[in-house]
C-alpha cells in the first residue's frame, strides 16, 4: 500500500491543454474519486497515475518514489478499464493468473491465489470460460479479479461500473466498498456519476475542465461547496440557482421581484450574487406566506418514497424534493420557504461567499 | 493423375509452389515488423518507408523486375556484394524468382496485417503494462494472438500473388525451365507455341485449384481464430 501524490501535474496533447495543473494527495488506504464530466480530464490523469501517458509537467509519487519516467509495469498499480479489457484469448483462470505469471510465481502457487480471489467474487463456476461467455457483470468481475490478484500498491478504477444496468451498478457499488474495506489498497476511481461518488469515496475529487475545482470527503462538498461548479455538478436532483443583486431588502432579481434573505451576507451591497438552495430545502407552505417565494406548481413527479416537484417562481423554474408524498396538482399557487442555514450565495466569479 | 501433366508440367507445378512458400515465409516476419512500425511508429520517414512498401502494388511489375535486375543481379551492387560475401545468388535462379514474388506480394501482406494491428483494442495492451508485462512480452502474449488473423490473410494473400506473379519474374529471372519457369510462365511459354492451347488449358486448371484451395485453407483457419478470439 502507499500515498499517491500529485503535484501540478499538467498534460498537452499537442497544443491543447487538457490537465491544466492539478495537485492531489491521496493516503495510504483511501478511496478517492475523481468525478466530473465527460471530457474534463479524469481518464488522462488516471492514464498519467498508471504510466500509460506521458506526463508533460509536474510530480507525481507512488510511496516515496517519483514515478514521471517509470514505466507501467513497475509502477505496482492494477488497473480495472471500463471496457474491461479483458483477454479474448485466455480462459477466465488465465486473465486472472496473468500478473502471477509475469511474477514467475510456481503454478501450484498461481491456481490458489486465482481460487481464492475468485472465490471471493463468486466467479469459481467460471473460472474455465471465456470472456466471451460471460455476461457483462461477470466480466468487470474478472476484471476486478484479475487486478486484486496482483496485489498492487494502488488499484486504478476507469469508470468500471458504466457499462452495467442501474440495478447491477447499485450491487457492485456496495461490493467494491466492501472489497476496499477488506484489503484496504489505496484506490483511485473514476466515474462521472456524482451518486457513485457520492455513496464510494473517502474523499471526492471533483474536476472540471483540467482543473480540480474542490476535493472533500463526500458531504462536505454536499454541504459546503465551493463554488457553483461543484454546487450544481453534486447533488441530485441539481441545486436551483437564482441570479440577483444584493440590496438591503434582499435579492433582487431581474425582474423586480424581491427574495428575502434571513441574514445579510457579509458582501457589500449592489453585488451581483447568484443565490443556490438544494431541492429538499425547499419547504412549500400556503400561497402567500410572508417571507416566503411565490410560486406555481408546473410538474408533479412522484417516485414512491418521495415527490419531486417543478414549480414555476419569479427566478425560473425550481425544483422541489419532497420527502413525503402531497396532494398539489399542476397550477395550484404554493409559496416556497427556504430552510435556514441550507441557502448558499456565490459572487460573480462562482465562488461561495456565504451561507444563509 | 500423375500423368495428366507431363514431367515438364508438373516440374512448373512443383516450382511454382517451392518459390511461392519460399516467397511467403521469407517475407511474414519483415511484414510484421514493417507493418507494427507503420501502424505504431512515430518517426521521421515513415511516409517514405509507407510509399516504397506500396510500390510494388503501383508500379508495372516489369519496372519491379528491371529493378531487380539492376540491384540484385549478377553485376548489381547489391547482388555482387551477396555473391561474393556470402555466396548466395538470386539472378536466373528460383530463388531470385522468389525474391521477385515475396517484394511483388509484400504490400499486400503488409496491408492485411496492418488493419489487424489498427483493430487492436489498445485497452488490452495498456492493461498488461499495468499488470506487469514488459513491451516485448505484451507483444507476444497479448498482441501476436490478437492479429494472427490477420496474419494468415496476408499470408494467403502474398502466397497467391506469388504464384500468379509473372512480370516481375519473368523480367528479373527470365523463363529457365526447371529454374525460373513458374506456372504462370509455363501457360505464357505454352501460349506461344503452335498446339499448346491444351497444355495452357491444363496448367490453368491447376492454378485455380492451387488459388481456390489457398484461399479456403485461410478461410478455415480465420474462422478458427476468429471464434477463438471473439471478445
Ligand atoms: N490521445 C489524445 N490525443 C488528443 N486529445 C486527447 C487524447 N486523449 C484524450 N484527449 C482529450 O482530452 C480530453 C479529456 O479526455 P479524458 O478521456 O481524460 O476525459 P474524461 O474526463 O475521462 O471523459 P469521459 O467521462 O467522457 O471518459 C478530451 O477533450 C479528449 O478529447
Ligand atoms: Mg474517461
Amino acid at each position: 500500500m502507499a500515498n499517491v501524490s500529485i503535484r501540478d501535474v499538467r498534460k498537452s496533447f499537442g497544443t491543447v491543454s487538457i490537465i491544466k495543473g492539478v495537485d492531489i494527495d491521496i493516503q495510504d488506504g483511501e478511496f478517492v474519486i475523481l468525478v466530473g464530466p465527460s471530457g474534463c480530464g479524469k481518464s488522462t490523469l488516471l492514464r498519467m497515475i498508471a504510466g500509460l501517458e506521458d506526463i508533460t509537467d509536474g510530480e507525481i509519487r507512488i510511496g516515496p518514489r517519483v514515478v514521471n519516467d517509470v514505466p507501467p509495469k513497475d509502477r505496482d498499480i492494477a488497473m480495472v478499464f471500463q471496457s474491461y479489457a479483458l483477454y479474448p484469448h485466455m480462459t477466465v483462470a488465465e486473465n486472472m493468473a496473468f500478473s502471477l505469471r509475469l511474477k514467475g510465481l510456481p503454478k501450484a502457487e498461481q491456481a490458489k491465489r486465482v481460487q481464492d480471489a475468485a472465490a471471493s467474487l463468486g466467479l469459481t463456476p467460471l473460472l474455465d470460460r471465456y470472456p466471451r461467455q460471460l455476461s457483462g457483470g461477470q466480466r468487470q468481475r474478472v476484471a476486478m479479479g484479475r487486478a486484486i490478484v496482483r496485489d498492487p500498491q494502488v488499484f486504478l478504477f476507469d469508470e468500471p461500473l458504466s457499462n452495467l444496468d442501474a440495478k447491477l451498478r447499485v450491487a457492485m457499488r456496495a461490493e467494491i466498498k466492501e472489497l476496499h474495506q477488506r484489503l484496504k489498497t489505496t484506490t483511485v476511481y473514476v466515474t462521472h456519476d456524482q451518486i457513485e461518488a457520492m455513496t464510494m469515496a473517502d474523499k471526492i475529487v471533483v474536476m472540471h475542465d483540467g482543473v480540480v475545482e474542490q476535493v472533500g470527503a463526500p458531504l462536505e462538498l454536499y454541504d459546503r461547496p465551493a463554488n457553483l461548479f461543484v454546487a450544481g455538478f453534486i447533488g441530485s436532483p441539481a441545486m436551483n440557482f437564482i441570479d440577483g443583486r444584493l440590496d438591503a431588502s434582499g435579492l433582487v432579481l431581474s425582474s423586480g421581484a424581491v427574495l428575502p434573505l434571513d441574514r445579510t451576507p457579509p458582501v457589500a451591497a449592489g453585488s451581483k450574487l447568484t443565490y443556490g438552495i438544494r431541492p429538499e430545502h425547499l419547504q412549500i407552505a400556503p400561497a402567500g406566506t410572508l417571507g416566503a417565494i411565490p410560486a406555481t406548481v408546473a410538474v408533479v413527479e412522484p417516485t414512491g418514497s418521495d415527490t419531486t416537484l417543478i414549480v414555476k417562481a419569479e427566478g425560473g423554474n425550481l425544483t422541489v424534493l419532497l420527502r413525503e408524498r402531497c396532494d398539489l396538482r399542476p397550477g395550484e399557487a404554493v409559496a416556497l420557504k427556504p430552510v435556514s442555514h441550507q441557502a448558499h450565495l456565490f459572487d460573480e466569479a462562482g465562488r461561495r461567499v456565504a451561507t444563509i | 493423375m500423375i500423368d495428366w501433366l507431363s514431367p515438364e508440367e508438373w516440374t512448373a507445378v512443383g516450382l511454382s509452389l517451392k518459390v511461392a512458400l519460399t516467397a511467403m515465409a521469407a517475407s511474414v516476419l519483415p511484414g510484421i515488423a514493417v507493418a507494427l512500425i507503420l501502424e505504431r511508429g512515430r518517426f521521421w520517414g515513415r511516409q517514405v518507408l509507407d510509399v516504397l512498401v506500396h510500390l510494388p502494388l503501383v508500379l508495372p511489375p516489369v519496372v519491379v523486375g528491371y529493378f531487380l535486375l539492376l540491384g540484385f543481379g549478377r553485376r548489381g551492387p547489391i547482388g555482387a556484394l551477396l555473391d561474393e560475401q556470402f555466396g548466395i545468388v538470386f539472378s536466373f535462379r528460383w530463388t531470385g524468382a522468389a525474391l521477385a514474388c515475396a517484394i511483388m506480394g509484400f504490400p499486400l501482406l503488409v496491408r492485411a496485417i496492418r488493419l489487424s494491428i489498427e483493430a487492436v483494442d489498445r485497452k488490452l495492451e495498456d492493461a498488461a503494462g499495468t499488470l506487469g508485462a514488459h513491451p516485448v512480452f505484451v507483444f507476444f502474449a497479448v498482441t501476436l494472438p490478437l492479429i494472427l488473423p490477420g496474419i494468415l490473410a496476408g499470408m494467403v494473400l502474398s502466397f497467391a500473388k506469388a504464384m500468379g506473379e509473372f512480370g516481375a519474374t519473368i523480367t528479373f529471372v527470365s523463363n529457365i525451365p526447371g529454374e525460373t519457369q513458374t506456372l504462370p510462365s509455363a501457360i505464357y511459354t505454352f501460349t506461344q507455341v503452335p498446339g499448346g492451347e491444351a497444355g495452357a488449358l491444363r496448367l490453368t486448371l491447376v492454378s485455380i485449384a492451387v488459388s481456390v484451395a489457398a484461399l479456403l485453407a485461410s478461410e478455415w483457419m480465420a474462422r478458427r481464430v476468429r471464434r477463438r478470439l471473439a471478445a
